[in-house]
């Protein structure tokens, strides 16, 4: 077992460096000039222009850049954003709660309604359920994430007025961040009522965040399901007279979790991609929308700094999972 | 579970309406976050909308809804007969906010003049390196090269001596970068050991003050009960940030927020329909404009300059790429701006005399050359690639190819102001209401290697902006500015093309509201009913 985990963090040393020199050049190699943007169409003058250029460091070689960026990130200096001026940690610290919240339900939702419907679907396979919750699933993988989100928006929030249309928590409330978990915070507050409206914003985003791994996750058990069903020790187990719940449940669904937890692992990054679109339409103040306007501003900073920063979570939560999976299946981990 | 949101909805509703009863709540559904809350630091109109419009004054101001420059913080000023000395006498028992971290001990005086400006122009003020320290407008305004010294007289007078004639200053102190910060606040911060608070919980003297901000989500203010121009109508100001337009729409309908700004101009026939929302609209202070590089054959040639203007369709681009939404532009300024020279007549659309004016400048089979769309949605062009393919075709009916290019926005702005482009679209939104923000900024002869687009150094009209300047005399500007709209139609530097509408779809209750010509978003003034 510490082989394995140390065989796993070993290799998280070289997809950092990685995912630093990724995220370092993929943003200079796009043209654009961040000064150039900060000034609009009335544009600095030349001397302006490159004293701006010389504070960011900007004038330096690249391999230089590069270099002072590794040392700051080793010391935990992710920089200060060239817009906001700001540091990047800060700023991070203060969206990320959000952007969590709103993944853990969307995962938690795909998870406890794409387990269950994918399981029926393999025990009752060929049944009118197995086709239509498959069907669905498969309109539900395919949906691009703004139309759909734009769709429940239109749909629940404008025509019916059952949920808000968007942000984290009414305006009427304020709500003093404590753990930064909206849910909890508003929970400790004095504040009646705040709990409820925080949990009805984050119905909508939960659902369009969580359509695709709900769907990704019940064809995967369903598809490791019907494969289990049929292997030898569950006829065995099924001849030995065992009720049938309980060979399913105890007998196939633990050897059926082994690909879907995976699955569920591989999803994280995907969550990720999703919130940036589910983010900006739902105004949900997560790290989603930082990224695309920092994108959009060449705020190199900002976005060098997120990307590592996401994609170390992404990296620890694999990490995980593949801990999780030596648990489910003792043979992995040898 | 249904039924629990739906209570929790409309107990939302319920508190909305109950809340105006006791407390008046204005929401308004902003499209991003500032970028901070110092306005001198910054350059974009949602950071001005959130910062200098809400929070603060300057010396001067401009009337709610026009370009009219009126007293702010300075009662009222003079203006020495050779226009180098200004004299600004203060306006007493203007009180700053009383935040968390900071209550007044005095009202504001000269020293908070005085530090404000000279945080921004002197490279040794204790505080210039704060918060990044860049003050982009300041700059780009020129100041450093205009301001000789401030002085203060006494408490309550302030003096600003300049090295040479400069007719728009006046309208440059009432800009957002001109706000005044207080003294005494900056003191306190920097003896406390937490100076970057100056800029992050910002204390000023406008209608309303800072409560809480959270980034991308929401800004909340509430009144400033001291203001001197009297109390704001509505208690607490709420900024919700919404960056989708479609999601600020449907937080419009669902009565989550009371007005938004930037509609989408697909949705703003629909908007008129609604019975639940009032739609107001005004002509902006702004022009979109297709400058011809004068530096680059052929269009070094006025003639063909002038051939080119007549073979693109105007109304046809209005038609279809403003939705209606913009007016025909003939002159570089907006008609709303003092100065517009009505008198001009615009080049007319007509294929047949561009051709045979082609031919009299030695091109009786066109050329070939470039158009510059830009990558971006700006106020004065909803869609620049659109529109360069509908010039391009227009073109080509008098035989010049014109091969569409674009680059990603920095290095579009980049490159056309090198002068990589023969014809470029372009726009300007206007800063003081003053001509002089349009036609010296973007055609003098000190801009053409800058923002003057079309590199268009011509001296008779360079001349007439330069005297302009120098007189402080509204008649006797307007004159000289309306001779140098004659002299710019007949030179041709650029194809203009229109000036675009600004609409601000609200709820019925908001009213008062009025439209900002510079394209910014006020609430002092505005009421709920």
């Amino acid at each position: 077992m510490l082989r394995f985990l140390l065989t796993r963090i070993s290799l998280i040393i070289p997809t950092f460096i990685g995912v630093t020199l990724l995220s370092f050049s993929l943003i200079r190699l796009v043209p654009g000039d961040p000064i150039e943007l900060l000034a609009g169409e009335r544009g600095l003058d030349p001397a302006r222009h490159a004293a701006l250029r010389a504070q960011l460091g900007l004038d330096q070689p690249l391999l230089q850049q590069y270099w002072l960026y590794i040392q700051q990130v080793l010391q935990g200096d992710l920089g200060v954003s060239i817009v906001t001026k700001t540091p990047v940690m800060d700023e991070f610290l203060t969206l990320f709660p959000a952007t969590i919240e709103l993944s853990l339900f969307a995962i938690a939702l795909a998870v406890l309604i794409g387990l269950p419907v994918g399981m029926l679907a393999a025990v009752k396979r060929g049944s009118l359920f197995d086709y239509s919750s498959m069907g669905l699933s498969l309109v539900g993988y395919s949906m691009p994430i703004f139309w759909w989100a734009l769709l429940l928006i239109l749909f629940f929030s404008v025509n019916l007025g059952w949920t808000p249309v968007s942000g984290r928590i009414s305006v009427l409330y304020y709500i003093e961040p404590v753990t930064g978990f909206l849910l909890i915070d508003s929970l400790l507050s004095d504040e009646s009522g705040a709990f409820r409206s925080a949990l009805s914003h984050l119905i909508l985003p939960a659902i369009a965040l969580g359509t695709i791994p709900l769907a990704v996750i019940a064809r995967m058990t369903r598809s490791s399901m019907l494969e289990v069903l049929q292997a030898d020790y569950i006829r065995t187990a099924r001849a030995k007279g065992l009720a049938s719940w309980r060979v399913i449940i105890i007998h196939a669904l633990r050897n059926a979790l082994i690909p879907v937890v995976t699955v569920i692992g591989l999803q994280v990054g995907v969550l990720f991609a999703g919130a940036i679109l589910t983010e900006t339409i739902f105004a949900w103040p997560g790290i989603g929308k930082w990224l695309i306007e920092s994108v959009q501003r060449r705020d190199y900073p900002v976005l060098q700094g997120g990307v590592l920063l996401i994609a170390s979570m992404v990296m620890l939560i694999n990490l995980g999972v593949d801990l999780l999976y030596g648990l489910i299946n003792p043979r992995i981990s040898r | 579970m249904r039924k629990n949101f739906t209570t929790s909805i409309f107990l939302g509703a319920v508190l909305l309406t109950a809340g105006a009863a006791q407390a008046k709540t204005l929401v308004y559904c902003s499209e991003a976050s500032p970028e901070g809350f110092n306005p001198s630091l910054y350059t974009s109109g949602t950071t001005f909308d959130a910062s200098s419009r809400a929070m603060f004054d300057s010396l001067v101001g401009f009337e709610r809804g026009t370009t009219q420059v009126v007293p702010g913080l300075a009662e009222s000023w003079e203006i020495s007969g050779d226009g180098k000395t200004y004299t600004f006498h203060l306006r007493k028992g203007v009180k700053f906010h009383r935040t968390k971290n900071f209550t007044p001990s005095r009202d504001f005086n000269a020293n908070d003049v005085l530090y404000s400006f000279n945080r921004q122009w002197m490279a040794d003020h204790p505080d210039h390196k704060l918060s990044g320290g860049s003050y982009e407008y300041f700059n780009g305004m020129d100041m450093p090269k205009l301001l000789k010294d401030i002085r203060k007289v006494d408490d309550y007078t302030v003096v600003f001596e300049l090295n040479q004639p400069e007719a728009p200053f006046i309208a440059n102190m009432a800009m957002d970068f001109a706000s005044i910060l207080s003294a005494e606040y900056a003191k306190k911060m920097r003896k406390a050991g937490t100076p970057e608070k100056i800029d992050l919980s910002p204390v000023g003297t406008g209608p309303f003050q800072l409560v809480h901000y959270q980034k991308d989500a929401v800004i909340r203010y509430k009144a400033n009960p001291d203001y001197w121009a009297g109390k704001a109508a509505i208690d607490k100001l709420i900024f919700s940030i919404t960056p989708d337009a479609s999601v600020r729409y449907a937080k419009l309908k669902a009565g989550e927020c009371h007005i938004m700004p930037y509609p989408n101009p697909a949705d703003i026939a629909q908007m008129k329909k609604d019975p639940a929302i009032k739609m107001m609209d005004q002509e902006g202070l702004n022009v979109g404009y297709l400058a011809w590089n004068t530096q680059k054959k052929p269009l070094t040639d006025v003639r063909v300059r002038k051939a080119l203007n007549m073979a693109i369709n105007k109304a046809a681009i209005i038609d279809a790429i403003y939705l209606g939404a913009g007016v025909a532009a003939k002159n570089p300024i907006p008609p709303t701006m003092w100065s517009y020279n009505d008198a001009i007549k615009d080049d007319p659309y007509d294929p047949a005399a561009s051709r045979a004016l082609l031919a009299e400048a030695g091109y009786p089979n066109g050329f070939e050359m470039d158009l510059w769309a830009m990558p971006v949605q700006r106020p004065y062009n909803p869609n620049a690639r659109r529109m360069a393919e509908m010039m391009q075709a227009d073109l080509a009916k008098v035989g010049v190819k014109a091969k569409i290019v674009t680059y990603e926005w920095g290095e579009y702005l980049k490159r056309t102001k090198n002068g990589e482009h023969m014809s470029t679209l372009l726009g300007w939104t206007g800063d003081n209401g003053d001509p002089d923000n349009f036609l010296y900024v973007l055609l003098s002869c000190a801009a053409s290697t800058g923002a003057n687009r079309a590199r268009w150094c011509y001296e008779p009209f360079d001349d007439l902006l330069k005297k302009a300047k120098l007189t402080t005399d509204i008649g006797e500007r307007t004159k000289l500015y309306k001779q140098a709209q004659v002299i710019f139609k007949q030179q041709a530097p650029w194809f203009t093309i229109a000036h675009s509408k600004v609409f601000m779809p609200m709820s019925k209750r908001v009213v008062n509201y009025k439209i900002d010509p510079f394209g910014g978003h006020v609430f002092y003034g505005v009421d709920l009913k």
